[in-house]
């Protein structure tokens, strides 16, 4: 990816000075190789800290329901699947794309530096990413690992490596390719469950949240003005609840919320601070809005309606709940 | 006197403990390893170095009942409802997250003194645990703080296979006392693995890569200067607004209380807030940090100039690195303090 980082300085550089784009929405360096933060850059000089490496998972669409509102142009480095959410923005209007200009970016799969830190690199120094391994350099000696191992969740499960819009391409032939899994193996593995078993699988896993609003603040569809669970005239506003499951409902709440819209990238998972896998509720929605209306992945395309927006006459009847309850 | 146990006799150490009152300490769930109750089964994680959230939630829990109202009529009845006080002890605390205490001392027992806080605070037995093995994203040596030999009611060291026991206080000489038939004496052999461990420990901790953020600057002298500069808006752009930074800190205090209508009275509760939220202080005219570059800079404002004003100098972070380690986008208060400290900023 240090070859695609390079090309886009350089690209970026070019389309600043020609005026093409006002500013540049991308990564900076931070204090650690596996650290970059987004970032908006204004002069072709702050470009020398643009960084594209595994840790620039953090997706840049959302960024730009604010960046579009600026006038002039933002040029934005979208990985595939950051492309679904960007074309989801455009369908629902808040991203304006005469103000973007896209550079669809290649992507070799982003590293989780928390599963690098379970498989034992403790006291991290600096990364070197290398074809099929990550050496982590560490202050209690050299580790190595396969870089399938460190994948984030979401990069195990890519939907491949096709940029679904874009002004122009930014890619390498060389980048790093894996074996993915099928993303609805584990919601198969629940759905299987009795229901008690399934209930206290969720009760566990959400049984560590902190309501800390990570999963939504970074979900790229959950684009509100204001979070009915941020107005206190709400009557649900919801910095606390009355007990632990009205705290889980929150999230079950939210995947309902996003349902049809969400195009699984991953980022509610990426994100939680106590690691729960929230995109399992995501990916029960997708895959029955699968079964029910036909193959639809959310972002694929900017136009158009999603099954949840349209009725036919022939849509499941909501008594499907009691027939696939499992109760 | 140093005291010894055998790490396979650690479980009957918690038996122990945990037979008078209520034992916390670092536990597996799932993965992620938190301050949990000791159970005989539970999957007691020492080998980690730090928890997600810290140890401050036994003293200032994320949410707590205050008190109930009930109407009858024209009759309103208070209902004071507090959790029992009963003794507990944490173990395994580091040493940022013991010094994280101080600095909320300094917060809920001044006056007006927060009862809440202080009963825990005389319930609760501190046993800290020595870093053997920091980590890149820790700098609590900047602040001062010895992760080789913490602050505590008593310490403990992990070398080889013992446990070493430093009791450091009253409190931490009566958990030892209950506990003593276990403990053997340190030997002077012993003292020399000790003190191995402990210049072992030191001397990673200084060269670890944020050992040199440099905090001259922060001082209350500096506070407009500070509060000006352009670079929150630089340092903030990639800011989510979540509470992660703020609910994995140690030493984050700021609360909210709500009454929530039960259909039957009303229960009124405190919880965390966090300046990172859109409705934090919003009051009758509106919130008074309406960007999230006024909320980003408050969090900062207050733990390096505004509590340190207040409190001899005291910076309010600890440098255990967890919101290092959690943001979701890896913004941090390393990398505030590098932009904004050391050389003046111009406005």
């Amino acid at each position: 990816m240090r070859r695609i980082r390079d090309m886009i300085r350089g690209r970026a550089g070019e389309l600043l000075r020609d005026g093409t784009v006002n500013r540049v929405l991308g990564w900076t360096n931070g204090e650690f190789y596996y650290d970059p933060n987004p970032a908006i850059f204004e002069t072709e000089k702050s470009l020398d800290s643009l960084v594209y490496n595994g840790f620039s998972a953090a997706m840049l669409s959302k960024y730009l329901i604010e960046a579009t509102k600026k006038e002039g142009r933002v040029l934005v480095f979208l990985k595939p699947c950051d492309t679904y959410s960007f074309n989801h923005l455009l369908k629902e209007h808040k991203v304006n794309r005469e103000k973007t200009y896209v550079i669809g970016i290649g992507c070799g799969g982003m590293l989780d530096i928390e599963k690098l830190r379970t498989l034992g690199a403790k006291g991290i120094e600096s990364i070197d990413e290398e074809g099929e391994n990550v050496v982590a350099h560490t202050l209690y000696g050299d580790k190595t690992f396969a870089r399938r191992d460190a994948l984030l969740e979401k990069c195990l499960s890519c939907k491949g490596k096709e940029h679904k819009v874009y002004d122009e391409l930014a890619v390498a032939d060389d980048l790093w390719e894996w074996e993915t899994v099928n993303r609805f193996t584990k919601v198969g593995e629940l759905e299987g469950m009795g229901p008690g078993e399934r209930f206290s699988f969720w009760r566990g896993e959400l049984s560590r949240c902190i309501r800390c609003n990570a999963c939504r603040n970074a979900c790229p569809v959950c684009s509100c003005l204001k979070c009915v669970f941020d107005n206190p005239r709400s009557g649900v506003q919801a910095k606390a609840n009355a007990d632990s499951f009205e705290e889980n409902m929150f999230h079950i709440i939210r995947a309902f919320h996003v349902a049809g819209r969400c195009s699984d990238c991953g980022e509610c998972s990426r994100v939680c601070p106590q690691n729960i896998p929230l995109h399992l509720l995501n990916r029960k929605f997708i895959k029955d809005i699968n079964a029910f209306y036909g193959e639809y992945q959310a972002g694929a395309v900017a136009e158009g309606k999603s099954p949840l927006t349209e009725y036919a006459t022939g849509d499941v009847e909501p008594s499907i709940v009691y027939e696939r309850g499992g109760a | 006197m140093m005291l010894k146990l055998s790490k396979d006799k650690i479980g009957e150490l918690f038996q122990k403990i945990a037979s008078d009152r209520t034992l916390y300490l670092p536990v597996d769930n799932n993965g992620q390893v938190n301050f949990g109750r000791w159970t005989p089964d539970a999957a007691v994680r020492l080998d980690q170095l730090k928890t997600v959230k810290s140890s401050k939630d036994f003293f200032f829990p994320q949410t707590e009942n205050i008190v109930a109202f009930k109407r009858q009529g024209k009759d309103i009845s208070i209902i004071e409802k507090r959790d029992a006080n009963e003794p507990f002890v944490v173990f395994g605390v580091r040493g940022c997250d013991v010094r994280s205490l101080d600095i909320l001392d300094r917060v809920f027992l001044c006056d007006p003194v927060d009862s809440f806080y202080k009963a825990r605070r005389e319930n609760g037995t501190i046993v800290s645990f020595a870093c053997s093995e920091p980590e890149e994203n820790c700098f609590c040596g900047v602040f001062g703080i010895d992760a080789a030999d913490p602050l505590g009611d008593a310490t403990i060291r992990v070398i080889g296979g013992d446990l070493y026991w430093d009791a450091k206080t009253d409190k931490g000489r009566a958990l030892e006392e209950s506990a003593g038939a276990l403990f053997t004496q340190a030997t002077a052999l012993d003292s020399d693995a000790i003190k191995e461990h402990d210049e072992r420990s030191r001397e990673i901790s200084g060269r670890l890569p944020l050992k040199d953020l440099d905090l001259d600057s922060f001082e209350e002298s500096a506070l407009l200067e500070k509060f000006n500069s352009p670079l929150w808006k630089e340092l903030s752009q990639a800011c989510v607004g979540c509470g992660t930074c703020t609910y994995v800190c140690p030493t984050c205090q700021c609360y909210d209380i709500q009454d929530f209508d039960t259909g039957h009275g009303i229960q009124r509760f405190r919880c965390w807030d966090s300046c990172m939220y859109s409705d934090f202080t919003l009051m009758a005219h509106g919130n008074n940090r309406k960007s999230q570059v006024e909320r980003f800079r408050q969090r900062f404002m207050h733990k390096l100039i505004y509590y340190p004003a207040n409190n001899d100098g005291i910076f309010s972070c600890v440098g255990c690195g967890r919101c290092v380690a959690k943001c979701p986008i890896s913004m941090n208060i390393a990398k505030v303090i590098r932009a904004l400290g050391g050389v003046s900023v111009s406005v």
